[in-house]
């Protein structure tokens, strides 16, 4: 090629790889404007003395959100705010969305917010929600504190959306029949990037597993999934180094990570105490993957296809933030029991647990099928986004991984596996 | 001789400048593709507004609308020069609309907003919006315009709207994440398909009732990635075309048996279908393989693909 030719080849390319680079999300000023919008269309509505369509109330639904004040860890990471408000907007969201529906079919919903704070207890505040007459609640709650309230009095009455523990242990040996587990455990989200992972045949892996509790759960499933997936675990370490890794990283690391040969780096911290800091430090060239680097999620600012963009804006609208895996976990609760209503024209706790357990529950959650429920253990089956901080990279289950039922069942304890016995 | 050959060129020449167009909106790259359906070739790609989806025109032929969702409004364009002449208001993110029979009102489907939005195309104003389901999309009206039906998404219904009164008559539940209405040729029923659900039900305009619903299986093809959306009827009354999503097929299914005739293999996630002027060719968008593909409705084949932009989403065929 000559010169004149490359020269047009390159101002060729220049020309097309810059016309489009527009983002894609909405911007925050651009959200305020159509919710601006809104509110003055209403009032134009109201003055042509325009009503919506809605039918007389004939049912109505009450839903508690319980959630609790924590002390806020040491800030491992000044980039990302802490959130203390995860969960709300999603249940919020998803009451607009269930009372729409509702205005069409005569039902009504009604959320209440409950926050227990550093100097009350727990049990005695679910408690008092209980005997108050509260039936339906959304938690955002550990899983500690979620098995304590399986000795309330009055537990058996009420039905439980677990929205933030993903311990494999609440969905088996500890389940109930009235918790139903809307987050992927470990061990689906530990399938779900294997597959992945043996797809790109990085077979061979390096392990590292934080010091907590929900670390050892989480490298307890990947360890499964490997057997499963036939993958070898070359090497194994916990960290348990304590300083403050921005200043000491790059002598750490190299060292901790110098050893077997092996594909990819799979890391178990679910609090991001050492995860974020093993990129590009390891001593061979490796990725990372798990709770940091390639990380499978049930959620992701990242996620665009089957509508999300949709969800991804109502959520920014609504918040003026994005959307964590929490807040949908939140939402899909919420539209769940939307979405039983509806269909039953019932709302009592035995039948929504039978509808939601039934074969012919389906709910579209902007993950391109359908999100069911396990009828043996409450668990939400859905697909797994894999994703890097700033881009999707793949979704889970991956092709060729087939079942009787549900390829989704491919991912996590699948029913002969399960100990859960309600 | 030169008459007959002033005639003859005179005939290219006007065949040429009648020869139907398709125009197909590219969702992620903001362009318009301009198809020559005889020669099945991109003739012209233009940029235009941010997220482009719905499209439709006029009878006439004259314009073309586009619903450009990012910019929340709606663009009309010159259907020859393709030059954008105004925008129509639309209320937030426009996604799907049609055209009332004499042309003089667009019905928006407002997908972030829960709105129906009405506006008269000759004062380009909002006359009236309709408070309807959360994310609406598909919209369906009858031949003479009286009745407007309406899905949506997250809400799972099909909105029965009275064009008259411009207020919703009835609500029909249907399966998970209906995305499209159509009316058949003779107005007794109206198709909806339900992407998540997997399954178009068809309704009766005048009971509402739900008369036949309609499942698919495609040996090899798991259930879950058969995701209908797009609904084309012929005007003959023989078939209905029903684009699969991510199942790469559009359905042939008997518009009045509603039996499945045939799976026809098109392009990745097919969507939005449209029939040339005589009907003896169906477009189908393929989003994910970037291409349209041709399907020749006689013998139910597909014959060509087409490559187009980003993300193909609606198409429109020229009169």
């Amino acid at each position: 090629m000559n010169i004149k030719n490359f020269l047009l080849v390159l101002i060729f390319l220049s020309l097309t790889l810059t016309n489009k680079v527009d983002t894609r999300e909405l911007s925050i000023q651009q959200l305020e404007e159509r919710k601006k919008a809104d509110s003055e269309r209403a009032e134009k509505r109201k003055k042509r003395g325009k009503k919506a369509f809605s039918k007389e109330i004939t049912l109505t639904t009450k839903i508690t959100f319980v959630s609790m004040e924590r002390k806020n860890p040491p800030v491992l990471s000044n980039l990302d705010p802490i959130l203390t408000d995860e969960g709300f907007y999603g249940v919020k969201l998803a009451i607009e969305d269930n009372l729409t529906t509702g205005r069409f079919v005569g039902h009504d919903y009604k959320a209440s917010f409950h926050r227990v704070s550093l100097n009350e207890k727990l049990n005695q505040e679910f408690e008092k929600l209980i005997d108050k007459g509260h039936k339906i609640f959304i938690v955002d709650l550990t899983e500690d504190e979620i098995l304590s309230l399986k000795k309330l009095r009055g537990f058996d009455q009420v039905l439980i959306f677990n929205i933030r523990s993903k311990s494999d242990s609440l969905r088996n040996e500890k389940c109930a029949k009235n918790i139903y587990h809307i987050p992927p455990s470990y061990s689906m989200l530990s399938d779900a990037l294997t597959q992945y992972l043996v797809k790109k045949k990085w077979t061979k892996w390096f392990l590292v597993t934080g010091p907590d509790k929900s670390d050892k759960n989480y490298s307890n499933a990947l360890k499964e999934s490997a057997k499963k997936f036939n993958i070898k675990i070359k090497e194994e370490k916990v960290w348990d180094f304590t300083s403050d890794l921005r200043r000491t990283a790059g002598k750490e690391v190299p060292i901790f990570t110098k050893g077997s040969r092996y594909d990819v780096l799979v890391v178990a911290d679910e609090k991001g105490e050492f995860g974020e800091y093993l990129a590009y430090r390891t001593w061979d060239p490796r990725p990372i993957a798990g709770s940091q680097g390639l990380k499978p999620n049930s959620w992701h600012r990242t996620h665009e296809q089957w509508g999300a963009t949709q969800m991804q804006n109502r959520f920014r609208r609504e918040s003026g933030r994005w959307m964590t895996e929490v807040d949908y976990h939140a939402w899909t609760a919420v539209r769940s029991l939307g979405e039983a209503i509806t269909r039953t024209q019932k709302n009592s706790v035995t039948d929504i647990i039978k509808y939601l357990s039934g074969s012919s529950f389906g709910l579209g959650a902007y993950k391109g099928m359908k999100v069911s429920y396990r009828s043996w253990n409450g668990q939400m089956r859905q697909p797994i986004l894999l994703a890097a901080p700033r881009s999707m990279v793949s979704v889970s289950p991956q092709d060729g991984y087939i079942h009787p039922f549900s390829e989704l069942d491919t991912l996590g304890k699948d029913k002969p596996e399960s100990t859960c016995k309600f | 001789m030169f008459n007959i050959l002033l005639l003859f060129v005179s005939i290219l020449y006007f065949s040429s400048a009648d020869a139907s167009k398709a125009y197909i909106t590219n969702e992620k790259d903001n362009t318009l593709s301009v198809i020559d359906i005889d020669k099945r070739k991109v003739i012209k790609t233009v940029d235009i507004g941010q997220r482009p989806r719905g499209i439709t025109m006029t009878k006439d032929g004259k314009l073309v609308l586009i619903c450009a969702s990012d910019d929340d409004r709606v663009e009309v364009r010159d259907a020859e020069t393709l030059k954008l002449k105004y925008h129509l208001p639309s209320g937030p993110d426009p996604e799907l609309f049609v055209l009332s029979p004499d042309d003089s009102i667009l019905y928006i489907a407002n997908e972030d907003d829960a709105m129906v939005t009405v506006v008269d195309m000759n004062e380009r104003m909002i006359i009236d919006d309709i408070p309807v389901g959360v994310e609406p999309e598909g919209m369906g009206l009858t031949n003479n315009g009286a009745v407007l039906v309406n899905t949506s998404e997250t809400t799972n219904m099909a909105h029965f709207i009275d064009t008259e009164t411009l207020n919703i008559v009835e609500n029909v539940l249907v399966d998970a994440r209906p995305r499209v209405a159509m009316f058949t040729p003779n107005d007794e029923e109206v198709w909806v398909s339900s992407e998540i659900g997997g399954t178009v039900k068809v309704i009766n305009p005048n009971s509402k009732a739900v008369t036949h619903t309609i499942g698919f299986e495609i040996p090899g093809v798991n259930e879950e990635s058969i995701q209908p959306v797009g609904v084309k009827h012929t005007n003959d009354g023989k078939y209905t075309f029903v684009a699969l999503g991510p199942a790469n097929r559009v359905a042939v299914i008997d518009q009045k048996t509603k039996e499945i005739i045939k799976y026809l293999l098109v392009g990745q996630r097919v969507w939005q279908l449209a029939f040339s002027n005589d009907q003896k060719t169906l477009l189908s968008t393929n989003g994910v393989s970037n291409d349209v593909s041709f399907i020749n409705v006689e013998k139910l084949k597909v014959e060509k693909s087409v490559k187009v932009g980003r993300f193909p989403w609606g198409v429109v065929i020229s009169p």
